[in-house]
């Protein structure tokens, strides 16, 4: 039996303290350890990005990180992404624009386009598309993300 | 395009609010299946079959049952063993003793991931671990994966007690074709005779999935009292409920079924996998076990739609009209009975008017996962073949093939091939929208840049859509604000589209309607959500009751101002005397003295209804080929589609959008790829190839609104026409830009550039 | 998955005590984005991972006069974001901006890709066209491996039990060097190279001096082709591309399987070679 591992991270802005086991990935730290079921599991290989979280100002697929490894890391969930009261603008976006349906790949998708538009505050249409190629969505064909994200970096 | 397109007839329908359960969804709140957490909760594990056809000879679950943190092991021999009984679930029927054996395999495993034991233990890794320790001794029998394969004589047979048919007459002795069955209408030797030009083609498809994001799950308890509670991702409480209770031989009513919200279903959620399995992990136990399925075991274990073989066959005048048509489809169902070829064969010929028809469908069972429903079961892969050789024929006759399509299309009182008459539906003014679009109108250029090689495809599809029952509660609060109650899950934004349809009879705005998704045991029975239905039925019984509500606030109006009911009318959202224009009161002021007058007032309804009306959809899809790697990219696609009246327009253009991409992936890339020993081998996200938004363009929508008499808003379900047309659109594009036509999907790189090479 | 002991190694030789002490049982963990997948898959079965990212050494990114030393942990991101090497090292950055998706980049470098050994791997190629040295350490010191002798099959490499891979040497380019690689997939993103191709030139004025390619996904290891040699002296002429895609089509040796034909592949080798050897000569030209 492997010993858990304690781990000192900053999670959404505030310390976290807890132990968990080596083999666990973060997305599983995050939901079940955590609390913080809002980053979703979809294929747990690193190919949906349905657990995408912002680690250290880049996003990274959760699945492919150990909880173990986040000691001393800085990560942002979907939980932390509104202000009290204030929805995020590109959250604010995506629900004006219709830019998800079943809401499985939403917190990913918002925390993609959150680490791009922080970056590029006024990406064309390609680049949004590349950037956001590591997310799977199956319902809405994209378009209306695309939207969304064109519509939140025009609001900024 | 976005098209506003009721046209000022409504207050609420025709806008777009934000959706209620909106901002759970953009800030992770939303509680999804695999997010439930109970107290003293067991996490589960099953353990699947590596092979595609096997008999079990024994299992060894000792170790794993020693292993530290392990609470329960369990295989088939724990299943009470399910009766024989066929129930309807909407889209597609079972059997309760093939469904039972689904969940967990018997004597045999008859396709690869087939489950065959089950582990409880105190966390996830261990039980995965438990699984790995289980052993089991397999004889491996030979597989057959594909349609025509399993019907050859001496076939390896999936089902030793499968009583096949044919045409209504029992086949003797064993065999892999569960039916045969066939429409016919008219003299088709006389129409084919009649004809001027007749083509004829045979078609291979290959068996695709759903590929919704979020992998299924499943949490239970069984209680002291012989009471089952399931926490699941599901299309419909009440079918969870009645697959549960029926593998589990219990009465439906023991069973209670908590909806948690869905990630995506396309169909694929209708059928239960590992709910009765958790159930029975935790009557072992006596504590919650829960179940989430791997991705892997999704694409290998669950629900895709058939592979096929079809031929199609098409007679038509050199003026252009059809004389007659014939279709084969032969559908592969998977490891049990229950392909939707029924729904193939009510969709392949029924954009047209043809005198003389004749449809034969087969229903084979394979070593495959059991197929479920996907977004129009059936109609995409006849539409495939009905599409493509109707291209053809344009071509021949040079005929503009929307031109065609208008020419033959089926109208009010044309009569179905399979039976029906249609009533009032859209299928001229589709093609007609379609033949106005700015994509139709705009030529296309067919040198791309670098020696890419353009094409525009167009196709037509149909669907039926269904109906089926739904129940609806409204509490009126006294702040004027209505409380829905619905029993449809709500997999893409229903509970707005029936939110509305409430908001528009009792004159408030949607944001006054807080629908709520209700268990099993909070709302009548209400159907699945599936076959176009939920904004059509349910919505339906959101308008009917919400006309109860009006007519008890009538009542307390009447009350309040001591005249006869009759004397008051409930007009733009107030109630007044007809005699005194004195006395009227908003919905709003009227609500907050319900306290005073008789307490609250709960309006419902439960439906059923039959007039569901069929829709259609024409597409256009602009691509370009590398003729050096064969590689196809969409550049432009318009989707132009009848919904009768779009209720929430964002959420039909977001059903065509993603529908759309849907077919694209079909067409273009998606298969289940088996290796010789009739395993799946693709089963990761990475080697499946789903559109990414980087292989997707634009997809520009056409709503058209051809109300549906069948609904008292003029609703049409929108949700699975969208797709059917869509992977012929694509091989129309294909055959434009190459002159090659492609009749076996997957229509990858690597199949046109062998086209390609087999040209030259 | 087989619970196995997460190890945060601070410097080189920590990280081999651990790995030389489970031989097999542990790998090296950098990016995490196949390792994890293949542990979970129980593909690999482990005692230990011992976290690599960490370590000075296998962070470094360094420009040198004659030489660019690419640490083993350095995700692609700081490949294609670190403008001086964009410039210098396109090919890299080629492949680097195709692994995976964003997510996946923030991640996996090309170290890790080089280690998984996929025969697809999209950076093998690159480092070997740049004829990259791989600078391994073990328990029994450092030794030195030319990247296309790295791979010995599918999945397998030169690494012995205790062994991991610090960083990666190329020379820099000199005036006259291209390279590029490219790949082709179904999809545009996040997909697996049916084929994949990477070539580079050194050109003085319109003479090939030496030409390497290497080819993915056309055999059990990436290849290093023929036709580079072909090309040793030759103008830089459409014909002799052609002649040298053709030679490239030769030395593959691929398999049917769910991603290809063998046919298919092999075609693909000769038009991707044609493509990235023009590439090549065109960042050539620039780079003059």
């Amino acid at each position: 039996m492997v010993e858990k591992i304690r781990v000192r991270a900053t999670l959404n802005g505030e310390p976290v303290d807890f132990l968990v086991a080596p083999y666990v990935s973060l997305l599983d730290t995050l939901r079940d350890e955590l609390g913080l079921t809002g980053t979703k599991e979809g294929c747990n290989d690193g190919n949906c990005g349905a657990c995408t979280v912002n680690l250290d100002g880049r996003i990274v697929d959760s699945c492919c990180v150990l909880g173990a490894e986040i000691d001393g890391s800085a990560v942002e969930t979907i939980e932390g992404m509104a202000e009290p009261g204030k929805l995020h603008p590109l959250q604010q976006a995506f629900l004006e624009e219709a830019a998800l349906q079943c809401g499985i790949c939403t917190p990913g998708f918002l925390i993609s386009a959150k680490a791009l538009l922080d970056k590029e505050p006024h990406p064309s249409e390609d680049r949004i598309r590349f950037w956001l190629a590591g997310n799977l969505c199956r319902c809405t064909g994209y378009d209306k993300i695309v939207k969304a994200v064109q519509k939140a970096a025009e609001s900024a | 395009m976005t098209t506003e397109t009721t046209k000022g007839k409504y207050n609420v329908i025709g806008t777009r609010p934000i959706r209620h359960d909106g901002y759970d969804k953009v800030t992770g709140r939303a509680i999804y299946g695999a997010d439930i957490k109970l107290p003293a909760l067991l996490q589960g594990a099953v353990l699947r079959s590596p092979h595609a056809h096997a008999r079990i000879k024994s299992i060894d679950t000792s170790a794993a049952k020693a292993l530290p943190g392990v609470s329960a092991v369990i295989t088939s021999a724990d299943f009470p063993g399910a009766h024989d009984t066929l129930i309807d679930l909407g889209e597609g029927a079972i059997n309760f003793r093939y469904a039972s054996n689904n969940v967990m395999a018997g004597d045999k495993v008859l396709y690869k991931g087939h489950p065959v034991a089950a582990v409880a233990a105190l966390d996830k890794n261990t039980a995965l671990e438990a699984a790995a320790l289980i052993k089991v001794d397999y004889e491996v029998l030979k597989p057959v994966s594909t349609v025509m394969e399993a019907l050859k004589p001496g076939a390896p047979i999936v089902l030793e007690d499968l009583e096949g048919q044919d045409l209504g007459e029992k086949i003797d002795g064993q065999t892999n074709q569960a039916n045969h069955i066939r429409h016919e209408f008219g003299d088709v030797e006389k129409g084919f005779a009649e004809a001027d030009i007749v083509i004829e083609h045979e078609f291979d498809t290959a068996m695709v999935h759903q590929g919704y994001i979020e992998p299924h799950n499943a949490t239970a308890t069984w209680d002291e009292e012989g009471r089952v509670t399931i926490w699941t991702s599901t299309q419909g409480s009440f079918p969870t409920r009645r697959q549960t209770a029926g593998i589990l031989r219990l009465p439906d009513s023991s069973v209670k079924v908590i909806p948690l919200e869905i990630g995506g279903g396309f169909g694929g959620k209708i059928p239960s996998y590992l709910e009765p399995v958790a159930a029975i992990l935790s009557r072992e136990t006596g504590r919650p076990v829960k179940l989430l399925m791997e991705r892997t075991s999704v694409f290998e274990s669950t629900g895709p739609t058939p592979g096929t073989w079809m031929s199609a066959k098409v007679g038509v005048k050199n003026d252009g009209t059809i004389t007659a048509a014939t279709a084969d489809l032969r559908f592969d169902a998977g490891a049990y009975p229950g392909s939707p070829v029924g729904a193939g064969m009510m969709c392949v010929f029924s954009c047209y008017d043809i005198p003389n028809t004749r449809i034969d469908g087969y229903d084979v069972v394979v070593n495959k996962p059991k197929t479920a429903a996907y977004r129009a079961p059936g109609a995409t892969q006849a539409a495939y073949a009905m599409e493509t050789v109707v291209d053809e024929i344009c071509q021949k006759l040079g005929m503009d093939p929307l031109e065609f399509r208008i020419k033959n299309a089926a109208k009010e009182g044309t009569r179905r091939a399979d039976g029906p008459i249609h009533p009032i539906i859209g299928a001229v003014e589709t093609h007609e929208a379609a033949k106005a679009s700015d994509h139709w109108n705009t030529p296309l250029e067919k040198n791309g840049s670098d020696g890419k090689l353009r094409g525009r495809g167009v196709a037509s599809g149909y669907w039926f859509n269904i109906g089926l029952k739904s129940a609806v509660t409204i509490s009126v609060n006294e702040d004027g604000t209505v409380a829905l109650t619905e029993g449809s899950t709500d997999i893409g934004g229903s509970r707005a589209s029936i939110a509305m349809m409430a908001a528009e009879v009792l004159g408030i705005p949607a944001e006054e309607v807080r629908p709520h998704v209700a268990d099993s045991e909070g709302i009548g029975y209400t159907d699945v959500t599936g076959g176009s239905r939920t904004t059509y039925a349910t919505g339906y019984a959101a308008h009917d009751a919400a006309q109860d509500v009006v007519v008890q606030l009538r009542e307390r109006a009447a009350k309040l101002w001591d005249v006869e009911v009759d004397e008051i009318e409930f007009a733009n959202g107030s109630y007044q005397s007809k005699s005194d224009p004195e006395l009227r009161l908003s919905h709003k002021e009227l609500a907050s003295k319900l306290g005073s007058t008789g307490g609250p007032v709960i309006g419902s309804a439960s439906v059923d209804p039959e007039g569901a009306g069929g829709a259609y959809s024409t597409q256009i899809c602009d691509i370009e080929i590398d003729p050096e790697t064969g590689k196809t990219d969409v550049i432009r696609y318009t989707i132009v589609q009848d919904v009768g009246t779009a209720i929430h327009p964002s959420y039909v253009e977001g059903q065509m959008q993603g529908a759309v991409a849907q077919c694209i992936g079909w067409a273009l890339n998606e298969e289940y790829f088996l290796n010789d020993d009739g395993a799946m081998v693709n089963s990761s996200f990475l080697d499946y190839r789903m559109p990414t938004s980087l292989d997707l363009p634009e997809i520009e929508t056409i709503i058209v609104e051809v109300p549906n008499p069948g609904h008292p808003f003029g609703v049409r379900g929108v949700g699975e026409v969208p797709i059917v047309p869509g992977v012929a659109t694509v091989a129309n594009a294909i055959h434009d830009a190459l002159g090659i036509r492609l009749r076996t999907t997957p229509m990858n790189a690597g199949s046109i550039l062998a086209a390609l090479k087999a040209k030259k | 998955m087989h619970p196995f002991e997460y190890v945060r190694a601070k410097s080189v030789d920590e990280a081999i005590a651990v790995l030389a002490k489970h031989g097999e049982r542990a790998r090296p963990l950098a990016g995490g984005t196949d390792a994890l997948v293949m542990a979970r898959a129980g593909r690999w079965e482990l005692d230990a991972l011992v976290d690599i990212k960490h370590i000075p050494e296998t962070n470094v990114l360094e420009l040198g006069s004659s030489e660019f030393r690419l640490g083993s942990a350095v995700a692609c991101y700081r490949v294609y974001e670190d403008e001086q090497v964009a410039a210098k090292f396109p090919g890299l950055v080629d492949s680097a901006s195709i692994i995976g998706g964003i997510q996946i980049q923030s991640r996996a470098g090309l170290g890790g890709n080089l280690c998984n050994a996929s025969p697809s791997g999209d950076g093998i190629g690159s480092l070997i066209v740049h004829t990259a040295t791989c600078v391994i350490a073990g328990p029994n010191g450092t030794r030195e491996v030319p990247a296309e002798d790295f791979c010995t099959g599918p999945g397998r490499s030169v690494l012995k039990d205790g062994e991991f891979l610090v960083e990666m040497k190329m020379p820099m380019p000199q005036k006259g060097f291209g390279a590029a690689y490219e790949r082709f997939t179904p999809r545009n993103e996040m997909d697996i190279a049916v084929a994949g191709v990477a070539s580079s030139v050194q050109l003085d004025g319109d003479t090939i001096v030496s030409a390497r390619v290497a080819l993915a996904a056309v055999g059990p290891t990436p290849i290093l082709s023929s036709a580079g040699d072909f090309l040793a002296g030759k103008e830089a002429t459409a014909e002799n591309i052609s002649a040298a895609a053709q030679a490239a089509s030769g030395d593959a040796s691929p398999i049917s399987d769910m991603r290809g034909t063998a046919e298919q592949r092999i075609h693909l080798v000769g038009v991707l070679t044609r493509r990235t050897l023009e590439r090549a000569v065109e960042r050539a030209r620039e780079s003059n």
